[in-house]
């Protein structure tokens, strides 16, 4: 009860305070004092306190199930475990707008602290740019996403937290997503900033590559642990669906990843403004824009919370008022400064970077349209389509293996004008690949030749990557473990998806099931009862050929609160491959359907994101040359 | 100059998204799965079980009668105790049985057809499960009734049994 008031009327002090850092800032911009005003800082210190206060009520009333609070009520139940009571804070719409709004003023007032050596007016503005997203988040949780309604008569009973929801990596997936989802409006913020003053310059670069590291390695494993959920518990096998929530995910990494290298080239060369500029803008809209799709029920998935019209009609307006804010300023402000360093010769580390930059665009402009196209097709002619993953895998696989060769070589090159060096040992390394490789897949799969260039494209880069990784140990080394990563990634996904084999039966207890490679023997199923879920568990013996048994349970569980039936794949994880086993009821008989799924090297593509995100931490904390 | 007209074309394009967007807003949105729908067969080709020449589904489905499909394999073990039932089901002159073998080895597929009699009139082999995944199947054995519109008005997931039988009959009067 008092938890609730006090979260409300903290969220409104905090908005209050915005309006009040407008203000203060307005009027420090055109005094010539050298320092921002100390006032502006402690304002922002402030707006941060009120709304951890608001988070902090919010997570008290979903602890003591106090469902007088109509959030609560909605997502909780109090039979449920402390722990995903407390991750049920954040695990519907009104907890987790409220966690952007968490983000976005810790990110500000991060950035204020960490940006005293930047000019004045620099800093305020971009602190004004974050405080008009800050307001519009307020106001849209405060006018249609309130997260502390009142319920009079209080309920006895929660409505509870959906089911496939309750589950550990998917308590910490919304807070590291959201870092760095909500981190890039720092990168937006102060590149707008930075283009009104004219200071897209190499300092600039230098301080904003910070920023726009900590929000990609965020974003990085934000999606990383988003995919290792989706394996295990929607029980599809798979990791990666095409599905729209995780391509609006997927996109803003794009273009971060393109900031990424963009931002280099402007902290050496002062080269390639533009980009920066359009990227950064970019980037951020994407993930309003993803927050858009996801939220305003326009798109069907777990993460649509809720299809109230009236937040999707705030959340676009508000969209689209910054998109013109920013395409304003862009087109008003900016000026291609320096044109001397524009000049690069076409074999260079620029050139490279601009090949990766398009690259980039394309798949970007593949995932935008496969996402949205629907949208658009179901409004201009009502035809519903949804767009599967051989779309995706179409236009973007072939496209990997100029982008791979692209990679090996890009980053050997030097700035402004180069050659390429030791061309045998290229040349050698590309020839034990072809070779690796075919000798690897010539008995696996039927499309030989495409899968022999693309695989010998991902082992150069491989060992291109791992020679650098040895040899010179020590230069750059942040930026070879990350394209290390990217190779590995590739690899074990390809190898995963050549090399997967799955069984589907419907079976029952007793029986056993041969398979070419085995059998599958199902023992008996055990009940089990807990606080929040009746489950099943069977229990299956599974030899393969070498007559090597192992023992797997997959459960089906049956949830109390709200009455959601859920299984729970069960895998054997090592080295070399893993083993899935997951299975449904078939209605109205003793049958059970199950699927078990040999997937190779699937650890391989967790431990290289892992690489691929180490890079950029290694980046991050470079002692500067 | 130059400027301007980009900055047009972008005003443009993006007034356009958020028309659509806007639409798209108010529209429903519940991709309700359509279950009860009737679904139309999928067209296909695929290999006679006997002759292992290609036929194609419409030269199958040609009569103006019901027609079930019935998805089974050898190593199926459910599959042997439905097919008892199918053989009764067989008899019925107002139907047509058409076998769907599941990702199976023909000569396996063969001695379980002689051991336990041939309920089909015709059999299609369905060697990688694709043909299955186009009628909707999730495993082995299902069978799906068609109407004379060749839509699938019914499916059933696992063995039928004598109740299933019935209801079969009963539909396909």
């Amino acid at each position: 009860m008092l938890a609730n008031q006090i979260g409300y009327y903290s969220l409104i002090l905090g908005l209050l305070l915005s309006v009040l850092l407008c203000g203060v800032s307005i009027k420090d911009f055109n005094k010539t004092n050298k320092q921002i005003n100390q006032n502006i800082l402690s304002l922002s210190f402030l707006q941060l306190v009120f709304v951890i206060v608001s988070f902090l009520s919010l997570i008290i009333s979903f602890i003591n199930s106090d469902f007088s609070n109509e959030t609560v009520f909605n997502n909780s139940h109090t039979t449920k475990p402390l722990f995903y009571k407390i991750s049920g804070t954040w695990g519907n719409h009104e907890g987790s707008l409220l966690l952007w709004l968490l983000v976005l003023t810790l990110f500000i007032f991060l950035f204020l602290i960490k940006s005293r050596e930047q000019p004045k007016k620099y800093r305020i503005l971009t602190l004004l740019f974050q405080q008009i997203i800050i307001i519009g988040f307020f106001l849209f949780v405060l006018m249609t996403s309130n997260p502390f309604n009142y319920l009079f008569p209080t309920p006895n009973e929660g409505l509870g937290l959906n089911p496939i929801l309750q589950d550990p990596a998917l308590a910490i997936h919304p807070p590291i997503l959201y870092l760095g989802y909500v981190g890039t409006s720092i990168i937006f913020s102060s590149s707008l900033a930075a283009v009104t003053q004219n200071y897209i310059l190499k300092q600039w670069g230098q301080h904003i590559k910070k920023w726009v590291l900590v929000s990609w390695i965020f974003l990085t494993i934000g999606i990383m642990l988003g995919s290792i959920w989706a394996y295990y518990e929607l029980g599809w096998g798979g990791f990666w669906f095409w599905d729209p929530v995780e391509n609006v995910s997927l996109m803003p990494w794009l273009t971060l990843t393109a900031l990424l290298h963009c931002v280099v080239v402007l902290e050496r060369r002062a080269a390639l403004t533009s980009w920066v500029v359009i990227l950064s803008i970019t980037t951020f809209t994407l993930s309003m824009c993803g927050t858009f799709l996801v939220r305003s029920g326009i798109l069907n998935s777990v993460h649509t919370f809720a299809n109230d019209p009236a937040r999707g009609i705030f959340i676009l307006i508000f969209l689209f008022a910054l998109i013109v804010l920013s395409l304003g300023i862009f087109f008003t402000f900016h000026k291609e400064n320096n044109k001397s360093s524009n000049n690069f010769f076409w074999l260079s580390r620029e050139t490279s970077i601009l090949i990766n930059n398009w690259f980039m665009m394309y798949f970007l402009s593949v995932v935008l349209i496969g996402t949205v196209y629907p949208i658009f097709l179901d409004v201009i002619s009502s035809e519903k389509i949804s767009v599967g993953p051989p779309f995706y895998q179409k236009l973007i696989v072939p496209f990997l293996i100029p982008f791979l060769l692209f990679m090996s070589l890009g980053p050997r090159l030097k700035w402004i004008k180069s050659k390429i060096e030791n061309k045998n040992s290229l040349i050698i390394t590309f020839i034990i690949s072809v070779m690796l490789t075919f000798f690897i897949i010539k008995n696996l799969t039927a499309d030989l030749l495409f899968y022999t260039v693309l695989i010998s494209a991902a082992f150069f880069l491989f060992f291109t990557t791992l020679k650098e990784l040895f040899i010179k140990k020590f230069n750059n080394i942040s930026q070879t473990v990350s394209h290390f990563g990217l190779s590995l990634l590739i690899l074990s996904i390809l190898f995963n998806n050549i090399l997967s084999s799955e069984i589907i039966t419907n079976i029952k207890i007793g029986e056993r099931y041969d398979y070419n490679k085995g059998e599958i023997f199902f023992k008996k199923i055990e009940e089990r009862k807990e606080s929040n879920f009746n489950s099943i568990i069977a229990s299956f013996e599974i030899k393969n050929k070498n007559g090597k048994t192992i023992e797997l349970k997959p459960e089906i569980r049956i949830y109390n609160q709200p009455i959601i039936i859920t299984s729970e794949a069960d895998i054997r994880t090592t080295l070399l491959e893993d083993k899935f086993l997951v299975m449904n009821l078939v209605k109205g008989n003793e049958y059970f359907n199950i699927r078990y799924q040999v997937k190779p090297f699937m650890v391989w593509i967790w431990i290289s994101v892992l690489l691929l995100s180490l890079g950029g931490l290694m980046s991050l904390f470079k002692r500067k040359i | 100059m130059k400027n301007k007209f980009s900055l047009f074309v972008v005003v443009i394009f993006f007034s356009f998204c958020f028309v659509i967007f806007y639409k798209g807003l108010n529209a429903p949105n519940n991709y309700t799965p359509k279950v009860n729908e009737k679904k139309n067969i999928p067209t296909f080709k695929a290999k006679d079980f006997y002759s292992n020449n290609f036929v194609n589904s419409d030269k199958i489905f040609e009569e103006n009668i019901f027609y079930i499909i019935n998805i089974w394999a050898s190593w199926c073990v459910p599959c042997r105790a439905e097919h008892p039932l199918l053989m009764r089901l067989s008899k019925n002159k107002s139907i047509k049985l058409i076998g769907l073998n599941y990702r199976d080895n023909l000569n396996n597929a063969k001695k379980f057809i002689n051991e336990l009699g041939n309920p089909y009139s015709q059999t299609i082999i369905d060697n990688d499960g694709t043909l299955s995944v186009e009628f909707g199947a999730y495993g082995v054995p299902e069978t799906f009734i068609i109407d004379k519109d060749k839509k699938i008005i019914r499916k059933f997931i696992g063995p039928i049994d004598k109740q299933i039988l019935e209801e079969i009959k009963s539909i396909t009067k």
